[in-house]
């Protein structure tokens, strides 16, 4: 029938297209880009590669001579996709780089494979903290180009500490990111003289918190939250509904109030604290720009999936220009990368020697205002202090920092539990 | 136990709250599991389908309301277009698996794939919410506890739609052919009710409450892909607790897993992946046509 | 068609396979592989689907538990890595058949739409255990494997030979399951599946050989597990969602259900559109859909049994009963419209 005829034709076609592998080209610059292209986080996967491909756009595909091939692979959220994808992009593309994943576990099942096949991988969003901690010698071709998930929080416990918050209560997802982020801010938090009274873990996909909620001691005088996944915008607004917030100050992890989902959120939010390497409030001519820019570009105001990635690329071509347009190899361009200074959208970035950035921190508050000349009021992250060149290890010796346990659900353990 | 996961004080105040939240929660599932309960009793057949019902519900109410800023017919609209997608559904696509159940069920499946990427197209990845009306929007203060004005509505909405159906099933002539299909199909046949038409009806109306239960959960639980999925498995194990095609079922199958995955989340929540699924096996495993099924 | 003859035509392709395969592009080599261990799974999910009329939403657990003890073994006991390897396969087998053999104590006490229930349920469990037991299974992150076992002075690790041990596995399989199938003991299963009644009438014991059948699909799908945690080096709780299952469901329908390589054949499908075709359009997820919703529509026997019919494939496997091309009769023999207890 014409109908089959026409689907064989198809198939050929496809299969044959699967056979075809070009050589690279003298100066081109392959890049293979993975991400969770279909699925529930298709979102985040459209804004890491929006905010890579406008910067590749803004200078025309050419980093100081190397022509940029971009392949984005779809890792469907799922690690063992991201392995198969990450396989074929190096032995089949022939990619010099691996960029992207967005889970800890595809961060986790793609950093081996740079390691056995030698090629770069650079993290920009994955934020495990032992990737370049105590498992960094490990992979000695991962680089992070985000941050670490404690990274942000231990600058903010201490923050909190010492402007009059005194006892937290914890409601956070049920996995690694959770249990690190609520452990770098325990550790200065306690340091400090502060107090986490409870600590909740709801397991990911609950949509309905109040038996948590319900659950929170009275004596406290903020809540940490950091719900994740779908149903995230849920715990804010039945904060709101049972009283506890306002009544206890609202504070929590900087992705829970990321310009991904904040222009989601209600006026529940507005006066809630967070911390993270960016904020699209940060006022710089550098972020107006990339903020109007990525707003003009694709309707939206950035978060950052969107500025890693475009920081990410802004990194490769200051490469580029240093080796004049030339693939050096992965050992040569690590080198030359975690050498480097530049001024990203989030300010200034360089690097310690476990490959992880060394940046500013932004404790930011909610605020319902006009920015950038804007003629409506929206809910912006906008910064109450900023702290310069923060790395993953804070103000902490590395080496006893190194010889603690990584954070846990049960570490640091919580000593004001009753 | 886990440090941080001491049991909290167990006063009136905190009973008082989980009765509330739990019963709440399932006046939402009763909502969604209704539907399903009566597209088991009249076709004897599981609708994977729909946990994507209540959350094209939620979209297209979405749609609606940004459309006409009115939250009641955007309450209307997800109703009725949902509906009528179950319907066609039926009409086009299951009618012609004859009574091959498993194939029905399987097919709904693959209706569960074009939906996830067909909404993920439309209105995008985003978690959105639809906003509750502010005459809603509060709390009822009852002492140092807060009622949510909102949950309170869900459970007197689901309380009318309860009794509604009650009543239709049980006073009106189309209930009683539906209750002849349901204990019997072939008998009913053969008395010259047209059972496909009720298939084709019963379905629609399930889509149509799924629908109706995913534009009130918006408000409550938000509208995202990945929802569907979410929403499937407590659907389900309302209608197992509770005996399909057994509407007083539901809504006892609804409180109950309300009411447990509450206070399982509060009391054990070293168990909380559990709560849920180790008590369905065991009730599945004593009694496999639920609580308060029949053959 | 005559048996021998359909038995040569599967050998020759089986040959091709596995001559051809290696020479394509090192994708296709790596998609292949994959394909091949889904396919086992497949295949023992068919044992109770296609040969037993009952349907499980829970396999994943099998090889969830399958991948998650190679890994385990691997990296908590530095043990599998070498010609334990094969220790750690029969492992796997028995674990598989041990876990199937406590599930079905629960599971076949239910029937049709609440053994799909309860097995979905089960499954969940699993996944929970997964997730939460983290000092164990890594949690969320996941357990990286130190790399694929040395075989002497074979390294696994080379895609080419891992092919060829995973074919060797699924050829195996293959063989295993068909003499299962079409010996006495299979027979007496589609006979299950048919006419239930009339079997224990004629004082065949329908429960023990429902559980047996539920034991063996157990054992090939942990089998599958170790294969899978090998492919990858390294396994997380995203290989024993529901999605899993369902993926195992939806490839032993499309391909034929009670053909045996109808779920390889549905393996090859679903894998090349959500593996390959996902590289090349965005659309992807329609065309699976689509593919799936017109097959169960117009194909009641699924691709290989609408090829079957047309004479132009052959298969190993048990052909269906010629009565069940046309659906309402099929709906007698599966048995999901009933709700009573065993």
């Amino acid at each position: 029938m014409q109908w089959m005829r026409q689907v064989g034709l198809l198939a050929l076609a496809v299969a044959l297209s699967a056979l075809v592998t070009r050589p690279a080209g003298a100066d081109e610059l392959r890049i293979g880009f993975l991400a969770p292209v279909s699925g529930p986080l298709a979102q985040i996967a459209k804004d890491m590669v929006d905010g890579f491909r406008m910067y590749l756009d803004d200078h025309k595909g050419d980093f100081h001579g190397a022509t940029i091939k971009l392949i984005v692979a779809d890792t469907q959220a799922k690690p063992a996709a991201a392995v198969l994808q990450a396989q074929k992009l190096i032995k089949q593309n022939h990619v010099n780089m691996l960029i992207g994943g967005v889970l800890a576990s595809t961060g986790y099942a793609l950093a081996p494979i740079s390691t056995r096949e030698k090629v770069l991988y650079i993290a920009s969003v994955p934020a495990s903290d032992n990737l370049t901690q105590r498992d960094a010698h490990d992979y000695p071709y991962f680089v992070r180009t985000g941050w670490t998930s404690s990274q942000p929080n231990h600058p903010f416990g201490e923050w909190a500490c010492q402007n009059g918050i005194k006892k937290v209560v914890t409601i956070a997802a049920d996995y690694a990111f959770g249990y690190e982020q609520v452990g770098g801010f325990q550790k200065t938090f306690e340091a400090c003289g502060g107090q986490i009274v409870q600590k909740m873990w709801p397991p990911i996909g609950t949509v309905d918190y109040s038996p948590y909620i319900s659950s929170i001691k009275q004596d406290a005088d903020a809540v940490f939250v950091l719900p994740v996944g779908a149903g995230m915008l849920n715990l804010t607004r039945q904060l709101q509904a049972s009283g506890i917030v306002p009544r206890m100050h609202l504070i929590g992890s900087g992705a829970t109030f990321d310009e991904f989902v904040l222009p989601n959120m209600g006026d529940e939010v507005i006066g809630a604290y967070s911390a993270l390497q960016y904020s699209a409030a940060i006022e710089t001519p550098e972020n107006e720009a990339f903020v109007k820019e990525f707003r003009k570009r694709f309707g939206k105001v950035p978060g950052y999936f969107a500025e890693s990635n475009y920081t990410t690329a802004m990194l490769i071509d200051a490469v580029m220009q240093q080796t004049n347009g030339k693939w050096p190899g992965a050992e040569a361009f690590i080198k030359t990368l975690t050498a480097l200074k530049v001024d990203a959208p989030r300010g200034p970035v360089s690097f310690d020697d476990m490959r992880n950035p060394v940046q500013n921190i932004y404790i930011r508050q909610v605020e319902k205002k006009k920015m950038f000349g804007d003629s409506k009021a929206e809910l912006w992250n906008v910064v109450v202090k900023t702290e310069p060149h923060v790395s993953q290890f804070w103000s902490f010796n590395k080496a006893e920092y190194l010889k603690q346990p990584v954070y846990d659900r049960n570490y640091p353990p919580c000593k004001f539990c009753k | 136990m886990g440090n941080g996961e001491k049991r909290p004080t167990m006063d009136t105040r905190f009973w008082l709250l989980q009765v509330f939240n739990g019963v709440s929660y399932g006046a939402l599932l009763f909502l969604v599991g209704s539907g399903l309960s009566l597209i088991f009793g009249v076709m004897r057949m599981v609708n994977l389908a729909h946990g994507s019902f209540f959350l094209l519900g939620g979209y297209v109410a979405l749609t609606a309301l940004w459309g006409t800023g009115s939250w009641l017919l955007a309450g209307l609209a997800a109703a009725v277009v949902v509906g009528i997608i179950g319907m066609s559904m039926e009409r086009i696509f299951m009618r012609r698996l004859g009574g091959d159940h498993l194939r029905q069920v399987l097919l709904t499946f693959g209706f569960v794939l074009l939906f996830q990427q067909g909404a993920l197209d439309i209105w995008g990845g985003d978690n959105l919410f639809i906003k509750v009306p502010q005459v809603l929007n509060r709390s009822l203060v009852l002492g140092t506890v807060y009622l949510p004005l909102y949950r309170v509505f869900i459970v007197a909405v689901a309380a009318v739609i309860g009794i509604a159906l009650w009543l239709v099933l049980d006073k009106t002539r189309a209930g009683a052919m539906v209750r002849a299909t349901v204990d019997d199909a072939q008998m009913a046949r053969g008395i010259g009710i047209d059972t496909s038409r009720v298939s084709m009806l019963t379905f629609g109306l399930g889509a149509l409450l799924a629908g109706l239960g995913g534009m009130i959960g918006g408000g409550f639980l938000g509208v995202y892909p990945g929802l569907d999925f979410e929403i499937l498995p407590l659907a389900f194990a309302v209608v197992i607790i509770g005996g399909m095609g057994s509407l007083g079922g539901a809504v006892i199958g609804a409180v109950v897993v309300g009411l447990v995955d509450n206070f399982g989340k509060v009391l054990f929540p070293q168990a909380s992946y559990f709560t849920l699924y180790a008590p369905l096996v065991l009730l599945l495993a004593v009694k496999p046509t639920g609580l308060f099924g029949r053959e | 068609m005559s048996r021998q003859l359909k038995i040569l035509a599967v050998l020759a392709l089986l040959i091709a396979v596995v001559v051809v395969t290696p020479h394509t592009t090192p994708f296709l080599l790596m998609l292949a592989t994959r394909i091949l261990i889904l396919a086992i799974l497949a295949m023992s999910l068919d044992v109770l689907l296609g040969f037993t009329g009952i349907a499980s939403l829970g396999h994943a657990a099998f090889l969830g538990l399958g991948a998650y003890l190679t890994a385990i073994l691997a990296v908590r006991y530095h043990f599998g890595l070498g010609w334990d390897f094969w220790l750690v396969v029969l492992f796997g087998i028995l674990l598989g058949a041990a876990t199937a053999a406590v599930f079905a104590l629960f599971a076949l006490r239910a029937r049709g739409v609440y053994f799909l229930m309860i097995t979905l349920a089960l499954s969940q469990c699993v996944w929970g255990l997964a997730y939460r037991w983290d000092s164990l299974t890594g949690g969320d992150n996941g357990l990286n494997l130190p790399g694929r076992p040395m075989l002497g002075p074979i390294s696994l690790g080379n895609d080419t030979a891992y092919f060829y041990l995973v074919f060797g596995f699924f050829a195996a399989s293959l063989v295993l399951l068909y003499i299962f199938v079409e010996s006495p003991f299979g027979r007496s299963l589609v006979g299950i599946r048919e006419h239930e009644v009339r079997m224990s009438i004629l004082g065949y014991n329908v429960w023990l050989h429902k559980y047996i059948a539920f034991i063996v699909s157990g054992a090939f799908a942990g089998l599958a597990g170790v294969l899978w945690a090998h492919v990858s080096s390294e396994v997380s709780p995203e290989d024993v969602t529901l999605t899993t299952s369902v993926d195992a469901l939806l490839m032993v329908v499309l391909g034929g259900p009670g053909t045996l390589l109808g779920g390889v054949l549905g393996a090859v499908i679903v894998l090349f559109l959500r593996e390959y075709l996902s590289t090349l359009v965005p659309w992807w997820p329609y065309v699976l859909g689509g593919v799936y919703v017109a097959t169960i529509s117009y194909l009641p026997d699924g691709l290989l049994g609408a090829l079957m019919q047309r004479g132009r494939i052959l298969a190993a496997g048990v052909t269906p009963a010629p009565e069940s091309v046309q659906p309402p009769n099929r709906a007698k023999k599966l048995e999901v419209n009933e709700g009573g207890v065993s």
